[in-house]
């Protein structure tokens, strides 16, 4: 139940960050030009004339990654499927803490409330970026004190939310499911929990120093001999800017997996289910899966090369950067040959979760070069870097997550999805997230600077590339209207008569597909035991090409 | 709600622990994440730092050893109160948890009058960058004193009446506020030396 409020609020989250990052398209695309029909509602401090002012497109742009990192895609990955699936994976009537659960849900959704009203603030949102990098974030207008606020309220309910999963993975598994039956999704949950249970915290105590650089005017965050608009700021000082990116980054790099693990999770169940062979190495992927959550404690500071933090750091930096990939690379490898030979049902959500594999990869090599300092200090304030994460959490996280809801839709509601709409949904969707992303990278190759309101109109070196903006914005409203089919298809089969006539549509083999449809209270009508591992399709001398995990016999 | 979950009072025979018992470890896993993103930044900020002033300078170190001593006590009659419960003695609970959290208000008294001091000989955050770490993890350490202070309070007060609906869930939630209750005392047992004496 709360895993549902978690997943409409979340969707509504994602399309409001879409929305903002559709304004900014249209000033990347073109700049100084009043946008039409809509331009004149947002109001004389915003957009006077309908022509976007600079300010309001950095609210616009700290506000869209807020947005879609904090309040959009861990809420729907983690919150959401987690907190469904979970349970029903592991035999458990409910997670460990029901009322920890609620609270959980209470914080984001007030946390998401305080956000959405520093809109209306005098000077606007939060505008220094989703990073808050200081000492900017620190002199910056109003609406940066209600951003802290505001993710003080994420943090607490994150915290509260990897509580629970650890606790219930730990002890609500059925009997007999040891943690190497255990499906992949939970593991990669299990993982993320903790991820967020450590690293949530020191960006929890970076709040609360910001929070008193602004509200109690110490120097936390503010050097010495600091200057604002050719005054000097009456301030303490000897703070350190560089404390600021540190703790920010030992957050957002376990932060970067919090988004990424969990699809993974997703991918393998909807693989292994449509594909109707085990999971090739499961085992490896588990101990990657846990080796590479030990390694995004240490790898924070490679987001900090163009600081200077000297070459001995930045050398251990790059290092431990390129010992991340591997763990990754196995994962991916392993899907790749988990569907080698398989006989693939090619319905929606395996679709979703075979362009994640690409998609993926395309973010995840791409990220190589930024992970070596030389060429990092090349590419990282330009446009190459905001291609490389977004083919990572757009097609890749993004996808997964659509592949999720079109998966587990029948659990939930007793129906399945549209089949026709779920193509118009995701063929267009795919070409359109490469026509976005793909010429980001060809522009941040050329480099043109990102943060920049205009797209870096104004500079010479940019004008051979800047004419793909229109592209890409083009390509994001499209993309804008293909998710419209999305919409219809889950308030049409929401409703529609035809229900499905089986517990087990897929003829899957995890336990989620043991309950009545959708799961009651308690979820199981008896209390389930296991008695094999998680994906045991096509076993020699059973009758059916699925084995599932409370079946206690091949044949029953 | 609650009925239908195993292991809430029960242990698990492979975690060897009870539900609750599990998550107030990972919460104060987290908290040990908080407090520890704030002693680096305390590090980092005085390597940095052009002077530093040594804390028992500034600060009232006689007065501080005095709530060390306070804290320390009543670490120990929270334990009381728990052992009390497990020989099933309800009245020296009732006893032991109340100087807990007569202990605790009296903490937060005398910290509030060496702030005051400070306040009134002109030290506040602002000043300068070693007063900012000093208020900032006085104040969210004293935060924590307050929230045991309300759990314990309750334990003591409403929450006590499941005593005798359900006295081993009872015991546990004592257990599992203990466990928290010694953290807030052991961070401190860390805020003092390197705050006062330093």
């Amino acid at each position: 139940m709360i895993g549902l409020q978690y997943g409409i609020t979340s969707l509504v989250f994602l399309l409001f960050g879409f929305s903002l990052m559709m304004l900014m398209r249209w000033q990347l695309a073109f700049p100084g030009q009043p946008l039409p029909l809509i331009g004149k509602f947002f109001g004389e401090a915003n957009m006077p004339g309908g022509v976007m002012l600079p300010e309001f497109y950095n609210e616009l742009g700290a506000m869209h990654g807020t947005i879609m990192v904090f309040l959009g895609i861990v809420p729907l990955s983690v919150g959401a499927f987690g907190n469904y699936i979970v349970p029903l994976q592991i035999g458990a009537p409910d997670m460990a803490f029901p009322r920890l659960n609620m609270a959980s849900y209470l914080a984001y959704f007030i946390g998401g409330v305080v956000m959405l009203a520093s809109f209306f603030v005098p000077g606007g949102a939060a505008n220094s970026g989703w990073t808050s990098y200081a000492p900017l974030s620190d002199i910056a207008s109003v609406g940066q004190t209600w951003w802290l606020i505001g993710m003080v309220f994420l943090i607490t309910s994150s915290l509260l939310g990897a509580v629970n999963f650890i606790a219930t993975i730990f002890q609500l598994r059925a009997p007999g499911l040891s943690f190497m039956r255990l499906p992949f999704f939970v593991w990669a949950q299990l993982v993320t929990s903790f991820l967020l249970l450590l690293a949530f915290p020191p960006l929890e105590a970076a709040g609360v120093m910001q929070l008193m650089d602004r509200l109690a005017h110490t120097s936390f965050f503010l050097p010495s001999g600091l200057a604002v608009s050719g005054q000097p700021l009456s301030v303490s000082g000897g703070g350190s800017v560089l404390l600021w990116q540190h703790l920010f980054w030992f957050l957002a790099h376990p932060e970067v997996y919090v988004l990424i693990l969990p699809a993974m999770g997703i991918v393998a169940e909807i693989i292994a289910n449509n594909t109707r062979k085990p999971l090739w190495g499961y085992r490896s992927m588990v101990y990657a899966l846990i080796f590479l959550g030990f390694m995004s404690f240490i790898v924070w500071a490679h987001h900090m090369f163009l600081t200077g933090m000297g070459t001995a750091i930045s050398a251990f930096f790059q290092a431990t950067t390129m010992i991340i990939s591997i763990p990754s690379v196995i994962i991916l490898t392993a899907f790749f040959i988990s569907l080698w030979g398989g006989s693939i049902r090619f319905n929606i959500p395996m679709l979703f979760a075979l362009a994640f594999l690409p998609m993926f990869g395309i973010g995840g090599l791409t990220g190589l070069p930024l992970g070596l300092s030389s060429s990092d200090i090349y590419l990282h304030d330009t446009y190459y870097v905001i291609g490389h994460f977004h083919y990572i959490v757009a097609p890749g996280t993004i996808f997964a997550l659509f592949a999720g809801i079109y998966y587990w839709f029948p659990k939930i509601t007793g129906r399945k999805m549209n089949e026709v709409l779920g193509h118009v949904h995701f063929w267009p969707s795919l070409v359109c997230m490469n026509l976005i992303f793909m010429p980001m990278m060809i522009q941040g190759l050329a480099g043109v600077p990102r943060r920049l309101y205009d797209g870096g109109a104004e500079y010479t070196f940019t004008q051979s590339t800047i004419h793909l903006n229109v592209l890409m914005s083009y390509a994001a409203w499209i993309m804008a209207i293909f998710q419209i089919p999305f919409i219809i298809n889950i308030v049409w089969s929401l409703f529609k008569k035809e229900k499905i006539k089986t517990d087990n549509p897929w003829e899957a083999t995890t336990l989620e597909w043991a309950t009545p449809t959708p799961p009651p209270h308690g979820n199981f009508v008896k209390a389930p035991v296991v008695y094999r591992g998680p994906y045991e399709y096509s076993l020699p001398g059973a009758t059916k090409d699925f084995t599932p995990q409370h079946q206690q016999t091949i044949n029953p | 709600m609650s009925e239908i979950i195993p292991y809430t009072v029960e242990h698990r025979a492979d975690t060897g622990l009870y539900n609750a018992k599990m998550g107030v470890w990972l919460f104060l896993a987290s908290e040990v994440m908080l407090f520890g993103a704030l002693f680096s930044s305390y590090i980092l900020l005085r390597v940095g730092a052009i002077q530093w002033p040594h804390g028992w300078t500034l600060l009232n170190v006689p007065l501080a050893t005095f709530n060390t001593f306070l804290l320390m006590t009543s670490s120990v009659s929270m334990v009381m109160a728990w052992v009390s419960l497990k020989l099933n003695d309800f009245k020296k609970f009732k006893l032991y948890q109340g100087i807990t959290i007569l202990l605790a208000l009296a903490f937060l008294g005398v910290k509030s009058i060496e702030y005051r001091g400070e306040f009134h000989e002109q030290m506040f955050p602002q000043t300068n960058t070693f007063l900012a770490i000093y208020f900032t993890l006085t104040g969210l350490h004293a935060l924590h004193i307050l929230g045991g202070i309300v759990v314990n309070s309750y334990n003591w007060g409403l929450g006590s009446r499941m005593w005798t609906a359900d006295p081993q869930r009872f015991t546990n939630r004592v257990e599992v506020a203990g466990i928290y209750w010694h953290f807030v005392d052991f961070v401190w047992i860390f805020l003092f030396p390197i705050l006062y004496l330093s």
